[in-house]
């Protein structure tokens, strides 16, 4: 480390926009990465509002049929790869050097790099709505053969998804290289912070998982394009295999959603129960159990595609037994808090709305693994209320929790409590009446992604809209509070919460210098 | 930063780089993984004759047969079965015709691809010989006959009494200049 003394004329940034364009600072490019995820939040939320709009009543009312599958489509793709994804990768670059004693991360212009390329993909997405024939109506899992069959649309969404893929690749592999080879003197695997251990297991579950889906749309372009046909079922193609390669994806890029939001909730329960994670080795085991489990089910996926029985049992009990490790977690969170000294101020506000709506999503989860139950409910919007709670009310409320926990060691401000408290509220509530009662909706067998439905479902349709835009508008709130505290929030006390205790709390000032731990701190 | 760690950074890297592209790999080799593992378990052997393994027709039962075809894409042709429905014994060997007209200009090479509904049905139907096996190649403006034989296993549940056998013919795109029609194994790309 002695050489980082010779590069003391790096510490004077240049200004303005060409300090984020040539950024190769942690904290910066972290700062950049939740921003653009928030502004993706904005974007896919008011496509989902455009859904609402159509689904408040039976009849076709607000926008055209293909353009609510547009719609569809674009908005999970958005929140999905433009909106949670680069949040918690936006976690990983602030905190991740901060907590494990490192100067910054390993490549820090391979980082400059995976962000910038973030908003040509997004870009590309979004333009997709003004090419002839519009954006692709093919749904987030881009199902074949319906994506031959798109107009150019679809050959930018595969684009965009390349770039998006590539981003997340570049970024993961400097965050493994970081954890593995830059921690402090001191700082064992088993001593890292528990988010940095799910960061370690989603990166590699990254770097496994997005090349597949690579390949998976690049048959998809090489199909509508180059004379393959790996889809195409009358060129002695299949479009069952490209199910079955995505969703060898898609399982995993679940958990890569999910297993950082647990790193955050596993920082901030203890934080505030005022007393170390329970069974911090069984967290690692558990999320490591939950990592390589989901390589093996993805068949869960696609159940009504005609499997043999067999396929289906096993996809079935190997589904199930995710349950267990994730079982390990809840508890382990519920134990930590028992007999702690509690308090509730936001981000444990936002941890507890985690636990206690992402469990409700694990266990709806848990009925859909029933193939039996699945088939009954599979495309219907049980699912939807499904994937909700756990992305929605999982990682979101967790990426909330984060940003409340972490902002005044980010800013050195605090935020408006009273308000932080008021958009947790409205958040959960609205989302509660947004999701819980499509849960019904499947049950009664309304189909996912179509403009209309019959009319019996429409008093629980109404409800829901009703959530939807009570829920996007908190939001709002929340850019509020945002602007509020970095431009004249109160002076952040030197450490706002007293029950935290990672490196960057107890071995950094507040706000965090723009370079920390040039001289790598000694961990006991 | 010292240089041994920039070292074991690029070091981690290029390991990294290796995984990521093995991985670009295998999502490659899932391909004829799945088509192998569909072979072996034959589940998806559309495009092979069934073999019958009791020929006894059962008198005591019929079964109504439904027959539907459709075509796909955007050239004018047509496929039409000569009978909309049949009923039959099972254990009873059935000949079938459907017809195939192309009405446009250009030749084609089509593949039709059945399926049944009720959708376990197809366990019981047992296709001997089928236009679904290999490709047809069409010239424009022709007329073609195209034969089905089929043995609906007496094993069928009793709860069935209706099948629907649809065929959906699909055009192979380029396919119409290739002068032989290729088998089905060899369409892929």
């Amino acid at each position: 480390m002695e050489a980082v003394h010779e590069h003391d004329h790096s510490h004077d940034h240049p200004s303005g926009i060409m300090r984020w364009v040539k950024t190769t600072n942690h904290k910066d490019i972290g700062t950049m990465y939740l921003w653009f995820s928030f502004a993706m939040f904005m974007v896919g939320g008011v496509m989902a509002l455009i859904l609402r709009a159509e689904l408040f009543q039976p009849g076709l009312q607000v926008v055209e049929p293909e353009f609510f599958n547009q719609m569809t489509t674009l908005h999970g793709l958005i929140m999905v790869f433009g909106a949670i994804m680069p949040a918690f990768v936006g976690f990983a670059n602030w905190q991740i050097p901060m907590m494990i004693g490192a100067p910054d991360m390993a490549f820090p212009r391979l980082n400059n790099w995976s962000f910038w390329l973030l908003p040509p993909a997004a870009t590309l997405l979004v333009l997709s709505m003004f090419v002839p024939g519009g954006a692709a109506g093919v749904g987030w899992t881009m199902y074949a053969p319906l994506t031959v069959q798109q107009g150019m649309g679809m050959d930018l969404l595969i684009f965009a998804v390349h770039i998006l893929g590539m981003s997340s690749i570049l970024g993961s592999i400097n965050i493994i290289t970081t954890i593995l080879n830059m921690r402090a003197p001191g700082m064992t695997m088993m001593k890292m912070p528990l988010f940095v251990w799910t960061w370690l297991i989603t990166a590699y579950l990254l770097v496994a998982a997005m090349p597949v889906l690579a390949g998976a749309v690049t048959m998809t372009l090489t199909d509508r394009h180059f004379g393959t046909n790996f889809f195409n079922a009358a060129g002695g193609g299949d479009p069952v295999l490209f199910q079955h390669i995505f969703w060898f994806f898609g399982h995993p890029e679940v958990y890569i959603i999910a297993i950082p939001a647990f790193g955050v909730v596993s920082q901030v329960i203890p934080a505030f129960s005022r007393k170390p994670l329970f069974g911090y080795a069984s967290m690692v085991y558990a999320t490591a159990s939950i990592a390589i489990l989901s390589f093996l089910v993805w068949a869960h996926h696609m159940y009504t595609v005609g499997m043999p029985v067999e396929a289906q049992l096993y996809y079935m009990f190997a589904t199930m037994l995710i349950a267990v490790p994730t079982g390990v977690k809840v508890f382990n969170w519920v134990a930590t808090m028992w007999r702690g000294s509690l308090t509730f101020e936001t981000p444990m506000l936002f941890a507890l709305g985690f636990l206690f709506l992402f469990t409700i999503g694990g266990f709806t989860g848990l009925v859909l693994s029933l193939t039996p139950v699945d088939v009954q409910l599979h495309d219907t919007y049980y699912v939807v209320a499904h994937f909700h709670y756990v992305m929605v009310a999982g990682a979101l409320f967790s990426a909330f929790a984060g940003v409340y926990f972490w902002l005044p060691k980010w800013i050195g401000k605090m935020y408006d409590e009273t308000l932080g408290k008021w958009h947790f509220w409205l958040s959960i509530i609205f989302f509660n009446v947004t999701f819980f009662v499509q849960h019904f909706l499947g049950l009664a067998g309304m189909p996912r992604r179509i403009p209309d439905y019959s009319l019996q479902f429409t008093d629980f349709n109404m409800i829901s809209s009703i959530g939807a835009f009570g829920f996007g508008l908190s939001q709002l709130l929340f850019l509020y509070i945002l602007i509020k505290a970095i431009r004249s929030g109160e002076k952040a006390p030197e450490k706002p919460w007293e029950g935290a205790d990672t490196l960057e709390w107890t071995h950094l000032p507040t706000p965090a210098p723009y370079h920390s731990f040039e001289t790598p701190p000694t961990v006991k | 930063m010292s240089n041994s760690i920039n070292k074991r950074n690029r070091e981690t890297f290029r390991k990294l780089t290796v995984i990521t592209l093995v991985m670009f790999g295998f999502g490659y080799a899932l391909v004829p993984l799945y088509e192998k593992i569909c072979e072996v378990t034959g589940i998806n052997d559309l495009a092979k004759p069934d073999e019958v393994v009791n020929a006894q027709v059962d008198t005591s039962r019929s079964i109504v047969l439904e027959f539907d075809a459709n075509v796909r894409g955007e050239i004018a042709w047509e496929l039409v079965p000569r009978e909309r429905k049949r009923k039959v014994h099972p254990g009873e060997l059935v000949h079938v015709v459907f017809d195939l007209k192309n009405s446009s200009e250009v030749p084609v090479l089509a593949q039709a691809i059945p399926s049944y509904g009720p959708q376990r049905a197809g366990l019981y139907v047992k296709k001997l010989d089928c236009f679904c096996f290999t490709q047809q190649e069409i010239a424009a403006g022709e007329n073609l006959e195209l034969p089905v034989v089929l043995v609906v296993e007496p094993s069928i549940p009793r709860d069935v009494h209706t099948v629907t056998l649809s065929y959906t013919m699909f055009e192979i795109e380029g396919g119409g200049e290739r002068t032989a029609a290729k088998e089905l194994e060899g369409g892929k790309g």
